[in-house]
């Protein structure tokens, strides 16, 4: 199994789906137990992946590799390396308890609905596990159709507009990308007399300057979008409000990383020059931060609590790509770092937001207040879930956020100035939106019956909640992981860009 | 100069002569053999087994070439087959069988069925093997005439409906105008050369200047005539309505066969004879296309008809199958047959699904026909999502490499502009293929209606538009490859 361990993980889900499009809808508790056993199996058959993986080794483990259009030359090259290892991990383990959670709150087309997950499920992990440029963008793709089903079909009162604004926003992104990939394809012929688009020998182009800045751009259209990065984000308020809960936590956990992953892995490695381009850089970076604060600002004013979420998502990214677009170690190990936290508190934040949902289907901040006599357990998971997102010391948040800061003080310290306002509104609008919805008295009549979370809502948040403090108190592992896979990044961006070309991947790896 | 008839005349002429017995069979079977309407299923069957006979035919042609290579000349010049060619015969042979298998059921339902219509199908055929195969002029226009007039009596086939009648004669009349514009073209290149022979004309156009005003007569009359076959914007004013008023099995016949067909000699003639003048007709070709592109998508975005629906994004089509003549290179041609190969099936798929929302007194066309397909027949749903996604050209389905092929050649010959913009229609037909499936999957059915008119044949016919639909996607090599081969000379 170890040969094939990714095609066992990637295809998994695949799998689970093709055997419940043969349970008969009727049987929905089946249909749920066969979602639920899918989900698990995807996330148990990723576990020896992350304990047999070599955090000491360079380059991509667990290769494999099968041409599978050689006249185009596309190859099913699969393959991990630290930053894939951690994105597979967030997949599996999110879109677990996405469906997990999704037991009771579903109660309509529960076939079609766990379907999209195993789908999209199949799709998220290809696209981290993907070192095949086609490859890399037919899961990218194909992700955004069960997405839009999920939000389409069981979201919220504004559903059809949300999916179908999800839906375009990301798909002219990714043609445009395309766009992007089949130039760098065509100048591998041009230079090498051979079609691929495997990403270690496209790494081997030598592209000037404005050609490299022209593909950066197309990149940037496709990962942006994805992030979203301001001001290409006004797409995810929408989607993530409207979307059922589950959808939400995927949509922030996951399918927003795979935004920031593509700067990581395709962006930077094979455009070092204009990636370390001064106007591109300040650009990114300038971008970013107008995400951080924007979103922190809008979060600090909304009055749907689901909303809130979503805004504060938008600054959480604008994090991210800061530390990305720092461009040395500390700030891209963060970045990593932090997009691991924000699948955690965000997803956390959204399912908090599902439990009230589901009992009082309103989600204005005004119907609440005083929760915490109520649901007093409630209120414990939330203040973690809060206070994870606003980056306290020994939760997760912190780790993330300081890190990039330090990158990002390192790059330029006029960024860290303004990126820790960001961190100083975030904790405001936070508390404020616990303060309104928790403490004080029970204000309204409705919310006075409410039951506390029962067992299969703490199933789903302990695991959450271990692992938020897990990586605040010992992040050690997170930075061993990351530790070469980053920094192999960080020098290739740092050369200059003739040098880029002329060392080729692996002889820079024996030299070191 | 002597004529003479020979083994390889015949051997190349065959599969024309079959369809052409068959079909005329057909016409005099309805009247002698099969009187009684219950009987008509045999002639279906009469169908297949001459598309069966014309296949092996085929089938031989294409042994001969692959085994000895090269091309088959036969009647000194007239007709040839090469790789090329036998490429759309097969096109236009699935599509025929995939027509007459999806016709019967939704003839029965409109009750209009009668035994020529298969008859017919084969002669429309027949003429389409002339426009994919025939190099000289007379003979290429015979077959395109051939073609277009069966399908005049096909789209006014539900004598009825005034809408088919009035789509018919719409098609006649501009058919017949572009016919005109086409035979014109002819006549001066016939002028040009001397010789009507497609290989004299290659050796009088290199002899021009690209912009010598009779060449360019010449072209531009020949461009417009196959643009309006092919109903690339501003000569698609006739596709709409006829594609709304036509039984719709015959719709899925007119915007497969007919635009394949008619892109088959477009291609012949633009990569082939005219390729030397290309400076001069690329501007043109680069307006039709993102004519058709803005024309396609914009209208559509708003057409509440299904059929309409798809003729637009018909159009749209063509405008990005025109964008790999524009690229002009062997990326380009070859993108070119593969999209053609994908657009066949997908949209005769799409198509076919529209034919079973036909019940008795309800066409079936409407948008919100489609609400609650999802409930009501999910394999149907599930099929239709596959094609409308692979007509949209996301991945993993074939249309998506269509797509590619396009794009790539217009990167390869550095038309970055003209690929940015097809980039971005992709995303607003998105817009309108959503709705569809929008109606599909999340609108709520808002009647009880009465079962979908299904039939085995459907069935077959679904099964294999979509499994190719899906394959083309997924393992897209073999087709790849047959793609380069026809290419290649």
């Amino acid at each position: 199994m170890n040969d094939h361990l990714l095609s066992v993980i990637l295809f998994t889900p695949l799998a689970g789906l093709l055997v419940l499009m043969f349970i008969p809808g009727r049987q929905k508790t089946l249909v749920r137990l066969w979602a639920n056993i899918s989900a698990a199996a995807g996330l148990l058959v990723s576990i020896p992946m992350i304990v047999q993986f070599n955090r000491n080794a360079e380059g991509y483990q667990f290769m494999e590799r099968v041409d599978w259009i050689p006249s185009l030359g596309v190859q099913y090259l699969v393959g991990v390396d630290g930053i894939s290892v951690l994105m597979v991990m967030l997949t599996t383990i999110m879109g677990f308890l996405a469906i997990f959670s999704s037991w009771d709150s579903v109660k309509e087309r529960e076939k079609e609905y766990y379907a999209m997950f195993l789908l999209q499920q199949t799709g998220m992990i290809g696209v981290f596990i993907s070192l095949d440029f086609l490859l890399f963008y037919i899961f990218w793709e194909m992700v955004l159709v069960p997405m839009y089903f999920i939000i389409g079909v069981w979201g919220g009162p504004r559903k059809l507009y949300a999916a179908i604004k999800f839906f375009l926003y990301t798909l002219a992104g990714g043609v445009l990308m395309l766009l992007g990939i089949l130039a760098l394809y065509f100048q591998h012929n041009a230079q090498f007399g051979r079609y691929t688009f495997e990403i270690a020998e496209l790494m081997k182009l030598n592209l000037p300057l404005g050609l490299q800045q022209w593909v950066f751009w197309s990149f940037f259209l496709g990962f942006a979008i994805k992030v979203p990065m301001f001001p290409f984000h006004t797409w995810l308020p929408d989607a993530h409000t409207e979307a059922p809960t589950a959808g939400s936590v995927i949509l922030a956990a996951v399918l927003l990383k795979m935004g920031t992953y593509g700067f990581i892995r395709f962006s930077l490695p094979l455009l070092p020059g204009a990636s370390a381009d001064r106007t591109i850089v300040t650009v990114l970076a300038v971008l970013s931060i107008i995400g951080i604060l924007y979103g922190a600002l809008v979060s600090l004013m909304q009055q749907d609590w689901k909303k809130l979420v979503a805004y504060s998502s938008v600054s959480h990214l604008g994090f991210c790509t800061l530390g990305i677009f720092a461009l040395n170690q500390a700030g891209i190990t963060g970045s990593v770092i932090q997009q691991i936290n924000h699948g955690i508190s965000t997803g956390m934040l959204f399912l908090v937001v599902g439990v009230i949902y589901e009992r009082r289907h309103t989600r204005e901040i005004k119907e609440y207040g005083g929760l915490a006599h109520v649901m007093p357990n409630y209120a414990i998971v939330f203040a973690i879930a809060m206070l994870s997102s606003a980056g306290l010391p020994l939760l997760n948040g912190f780790v993330g956020e300081f890190t990039i800061l330090q990158g990002a003080f390192d790059a330029n310290k006029t960024w860290a100035a303004f990126a820790v306002l960001g961190v100083i509104f975030g904790a405001a609008y936070l508390l404020w939106l616990y303060q309104r919805t928790m403490l004080g008295e029970v204000t309204n009549e409705k919310n006075k019956g409410l039951p506390d979370l029962n067992w299969r809502e703490w199933a789903v948040f302990v695991p959450l909640i271990l692992w938020a403090v897990s990586i605040g108190v010992y992040p050690k592992p997170y930075f061993d992981i990351l530790e070469k896979p980053v920094a192999q990044i960080v020098r290739r961006v740092h050369q200059t860009p003739s040098a880029v070309a002329a060392v080729p991947v692996k002889a820079e790896a024996v030299t070191r | 100069m002597n004529i003479y008839y020979t083994s390889t005349d015949h051997f190349v002429l065959l599969p024309a002569i079959l369809l052409a017995l068959f079909g005329c069979a057909t016409l005099l079977f309805d009247f002698w053999v099969f009187p009684d309407p219950r009987q008509r299923r045999w002639l279906l069957l009469f169908l297949v087994l001459g598309e069966a006979f014309a296949g092996v035919a085929f089938w031989r042609q294409q042994d001969f070439l692959n085994t000895h290579g090269g091309e088959l000349v036969a009647f000194n010049g007239v007709l040839t087959v090469d790789h090329y060619g036998l490429f759309f015969q097969w096109i236009f042979l699935a599509t025929t069988v995939i027509v007459g298998l999806i016709s019967y059921k939704y003839l029965e339902v409109r009750e209009e069925h009668h035994g020529e219509y298969y008859g017919l199908l084969m002669l429309a055929q027949c003429g389409m093997f002339f426009l994919a195969s025939g190099t000289e002029l007379v003979t290429i226009f015979v077959g395109l005439e051939t073609m277009a007039v069966t399908f005049y009596i096909l789209v006014g086939f539900l004598r009825a409906d005034k809408r088919s009648n009035e789509a018919a004669l719409k098609y006649l009349l501009l058919g017949g105008l572009s016919s005109g514009f086409l035979a014109y073209g002819f006549s001066v290149l016939y002028g040009i050369a001397g010789s009507t022979k497609l290989r004299d004309i290659s050796a009088a156009v290199a002899a021009r200047d690209a912009w010598d005003p009779i060449l360019l007569l010449a072209i531009a009359t020949t461009a417009v005539g196959l643009l309006f076959k092919i109903s690339a914007a501003p000569f698609h004013m006739w596709a709409p309505d006829a594609y709304e008023g036509a039984p719709t099995s015959i719709t899925a016949f007119l915007a497969v066969g007919s635009k394949a067909a008619s892109f088959a000699l477009l291609m012949r003639l633009f990569f082939g004879p005219l390729s030397p003048a290309r400076e001069s007709w690329v501007p043109l070709m680069i307006a039709a296309a993102i004519l058709s592109m803005i024309i396609g998508n914009f209208a559509a975005v708003t057409q509440t008809n299904t059929k309409r629906l798809l003729a637009y994004s018909g159009i749209n089509h063509a405008g990005y199958i025109l964008l790999g003549l524009i690229a002009g290179n062997p990326t380009g041609l070859k993108g070119m047959l593969v999209y053609l190969l994908i657009y066949t099936f997908m949209t005769l798929g799409a198509f076919l699904v529209l034919t079973v929302l036909t019940r008795k007194g309800l066409a079936g066309e409407d948008i919100n026909d489609l609400n609650g397909l999802m409930q009501r027949a999910p394999g149907y749903a599930i099929w239709m999502l596959i094609f409308l996604v692979s007509l949209a050209g996301i991945p993993p389905t074939g249309g998506f490499f269509g797509k590619y092929f396009i794009f790539l050649a217009l990167l390869e010959t550095g038309h970055t502009t003209l690929a940015i913009i097809a980039a971005l229609f992709v995303a607003v037909s998105v817009y309108y293929y959503f709705r569809m499936i929008k109606a599909i999957f999340v609108q709520k059915e808002e009647q009880e209606t009465p079962p979908l008119a299904t039939s085995l044949g459907v069935r077959l016919a679904l099964g294999v538009t979509g499994v190719l639909t899906l394959l083309i996607g997924v393992y897209p090599e073999p087709f790849l490859r047959l793609a380069q081969m026809s290419i290649s000379r």
